[in-house]
């Protein structure tokens, strides 16, 4: 049996239409937007104005904090604004905004193709390279790396666990990476090892992607230590604690983080932008995007530059299609619907999905009927059902009760419930409410 | 292009739906039917048709009078089949249909519709007419030349008489009860059947196994050490198990997703409820047969049980 999560879980269909698309070089925009704010933790601060020249690879906004990040230019030319634009959501967020002049990097970046497999740096130096090159996970929850390479004091790290799961349907990027940068991925999983210090790292892969595992595991042979993990095929298992579980059979406790049991998680493409970082000298400025959808005419695999904006990722691949009903941010069941895809790609953008309109409206609701699905679906081992009732009746002290803090969003409830029901819009709110107080209880001490 | 939608996750939903759930139930029935059908000729046909036209007849109206909305009517053509296998082929017309009127009308849309019922609609339908119409509800066809008394009627008159276990099985066979020649309701009598059906539910994950293995194998090892301490007055396991609509309760009825409880360890203790209040009211009650009053006895207890036994927690099981 392969290893799995223990409990809940569901298997939506796989759709991964672009799994065979090889990644391709996005062709410069003529305008890119770079949000200072792309990750978990205090927004940048823009270290750029209006008028400066940049090239490829400079630092234009300051991480501004220890839980931040820096920005750097994904593209040469001429910044035209440092000001509020409105991001996917639809909200005003800040960023730089730079007129595309040519391709100029900073003559420090090693943009050859040679791959670098030594690594003499002590594992403080890579993690301040880490930090200086604005690596954050780019599974979709961009929390800064370095954070998670740095445990807190007291805290062991005995397993490094690299998420190549992708367990979304439809999204390839990560995919794509283990077949095509397969080497560079393993060494980047060598430095995390060395800059944590742990003896074990796993490369958790799902056994629908057989090419990967096979390739990996034929890479491995070369490296200590690294052992390719086949996973059963079952969503959400590319969920942390999830993975953890599932490889280690260690169960992080609620509320804790992954430390609490030893575990450090990085996802592929992080793993690659940190060999990128650390041999290569190249900040975090581009990343692999999943353009896919059943109408769309050329669903693609694209390295693209951070900033560009969606709406030329998705006329690269053919355009929209005429029944479009829905844009997602990220996979289909823990993506965003967009409301701009003017928006710029940015570090978490793991792929771009669209939607026809049949796709994209939801089925009516009909009436609970205890049936249990939901109860059996939640890897967390929640009661959706009953959190829903709670939340809707604005019970909030039950919703803690009954842990909606733990919910992790990932969808099984609202996809298997059989009446149709929004059992997560109404967690999800629950949980704000429940994470407000806890928040609230904490101030007060 | 055209205005885009814009919603929180998930954007996809799996093919599951009420629909499917109680169709895949009423596909389960369809071998117990024929056997029905073969048993006990056209009446069975006619009794199903008469429940199920009336329950959903009483679900619509209230539906669009009372309640004022518009819901799927398959969970009460369901109903209607389950009600109609709880009752004698040979039962009058006009009895179904106030028993569907019960079930529908007062077991279930009085307390809200679909959903919100505590006690098995079938089960209320079935047991009201039970006790108001005692003489046309055990009045059996005879079946194959035996006598119209139930398998558990006849155990329970002939050892209430002083007779013994070997008596009773004198006219009975046990391959006979299990593919359905014997007396009884609709729907009870063809084990081998149900059976087939609880395999196909199993396949399509309708339901899980545990109240039915819970309801069942709690008769068979009750029942089982009565039998052996006293093999001359209790009946044998088997007999329990393909008798008096057992294996009908506990994988059609004692299943129903709105009376049963939420989690594994709450079904499971109400499947062994179930079983044991069956045999308790078998073997020392009044009735000859205890499957109906048992499981809505355990429907009344299924708040209780939710409340009692929680799903396992991811995270709880590594700290303590």
């Amino acid at each position: 049996m392969p290893k799995t999560f223990p409990i809940g879980g569901v298997h939506p269909s796989e759709c991964k239409i672009s799994r065979g698309e090889a990644i391709k070089p996005m062709p410069l925009p003529e305008v890119v937007t770079i949000p200072l704010a792309q990750h978990i933790g205090a927004p940048a601060k823009a270290v750029v104005v209006k008028g400066d020249k940049v090239v490829v690879g400079q630092l234009i906004g300051e991480s501004g904090g220890f839980v931040s990040s820096n920005i750097h230019s994904s593209v040469s030319g001429t910044v035209t604004a440092v000001d509020n634009f409105v991001n996917a959501q639809g909200l005003r967020q800040a960023g730089v905004t730079i007129k595309v002049e040519g391709d100029e990097w900073l003559e420090s970046i090693d943009r050859s193709t040679t791959i670098v497999r030594e690594c003499s740096l002590e594992p403080a130096e890579i993690v301040s390279r880490i930090a200086a090159a604005g690596i954050v996970g780019m599974g979709g929850a961009t929390f800064p790396a370095h954070v998670k390479l740095t445990p807190p004091p007291g805290k062991k790290t005995e397993v490094l666990i690299i998420n190549g799961v992708e367990c979304e349907p439809y999204l390839t990027a990560d995919h794509r990476v283990m077949l095509e940068r397969g080497e560079e991925l393993l060494i980047g999983v060598e430095i995390l090892a060395k800059a944590l210090g742990v003896e074990r790292c796993y490369v958790g892969v799902e056994k629908n992607k057989p090419d990967a595992i096979e390739h990996l595991e034929k890479l491995a042979k070369e490296f200590r230590n690294i052992e390719i993990v086949p996973l059963k095929v079952q969503y959400p298992q590319g969920g942390e604690k999830q993975l953890i579980a599932a490889v280690t059979g260690r169960q992080v406790p609620s509320g804790a983080l992954p430390i609490e049991v030893g575990a450090v998680v990085q996802n592929v493409g992080t793993t690659l932008a940190v060999y990128e970082a650390v041999q290569k000298n190249k900040p975090l400025i581009e990343r692999v995007v999943t353009v896919t959808g059943k109408s769309l005419a050329h669903p693609s695999n694209l390295l693209v530059r951070i900033g560009t904006p969606v709406s030329a990722l998705i006329a690269e691949c053919g355009g929209v299609p005429e029944n479009t009903g829905k844009v997602i941010g990220g996979g289909p069941m823990m993506g965003r619907a967009m409301v701009n895809i003017d928006s710029p790609v940015t570090k978490g953008s793991s792929g771009v999905l669209l939607m026809s309109e049949s796709e994209a409206s939801r089925p009516a609701e009909g009436s609970c009927i205890k049936c249990a699905k939901c109860v059996e679906a939640c890897p967390m081992g929640l009661e959706p059902y009953l959190l829903k009732v709670l939340a809707q009746k604005q019970r909030w002290d039950d919703c803690e009760l009954h842990a909606a803090a733990d919910c992790i969003e990932c969808g099984c409830c609202s996809f298997t419930c059989p009446a149709n029901l929004p059992l997560l819009d109404y967690i999800r709110l629950g949980k704000g409410e429940v994470m407000k107080m806890i928040r609230a209880r904490a101030a007060k001490k | 292009m055209n205005k885009l939608v814009v919603s929180p996750s998930p954007h996809i939903h799996g093919k599951l739906s009420t629909n499917r759930l109680m169709g895949d139930v009423l596909i389960a029935l369809i071998p117990a039917f024929a056997v029905s059908i073969w048993v006990f000729g056209l009446s069975a046909l006619l009794v199903t048709a008469v429940a199920v036209a009336t329950c959903v007849l009483v679900e619509a109206v209230i539906q669009r009078w009372c309640l004022h909305r518009k819901e799927t009517l398959l969970p009460a053509v369901l109903t209607g089949v389950l009600l109609a296998f709880n009752l004698p082929s040979n039962i009058p017309l006009w009895l179904v249909a106030i028993g569907s009127v019960v079930a529908i009308g007062i077991a279930k849309m009085s307390f809200g519709g679909l959903g919100k019922n505590v006690f098995n609609p079938a089960l209320v339908g079935r047991v009201f007419l039970l006790i108001a119409y005692p003489v046309q509800m055990t009045s059996f066809p005879e079946v194959d030349a035996t006598t119209g008394a139930t398998p558990l009627s006849l155990a329970k008159e002939t050892l209430k008489q002083g007779g013994s276990v070997s008596d009773v099985m004198a006219s009975l066979d046990y391959t006979d009860m299990g593919i359905g020649l014997m007396s009884g309701s609709l729907g009870e009598v063809a084990a081998f059947a149900l059976l087939l059906g609880f395999v196909y539910m199993l396949v399509r994950r309708t339901i899980t196994w545990h109240i039915p293995v819970a309801v069942l194998g709690t008769m068979a090892i009750v029942s089982g050490i009565m039998h052996g301490a006293h093999p001359e007055e209790y009946m044998s396991p088997l007999f329990h198990l393909l008798s008096g609509g057992a294996i009908l309760g506990a994988v059609y009825m004692a299943t129903d997703y709105v009376t049963s409880p939420m989690t594994s360890w709450g079904k499971i203790v109400f499947g062994v409820g179930v079983g044991l209040l069956t045999i308790i009211i078998r073997v020392w009650g009044a009735y000859p047969e205890g499957m109906s009053f048992a499981i809505l006895l355990m429907n009344a207890c299924v708040p209780l049980i939710d409340k009692g036994f929680r799903p396992r927690r991811f995270g709880k099981t590594s700290k303590k």
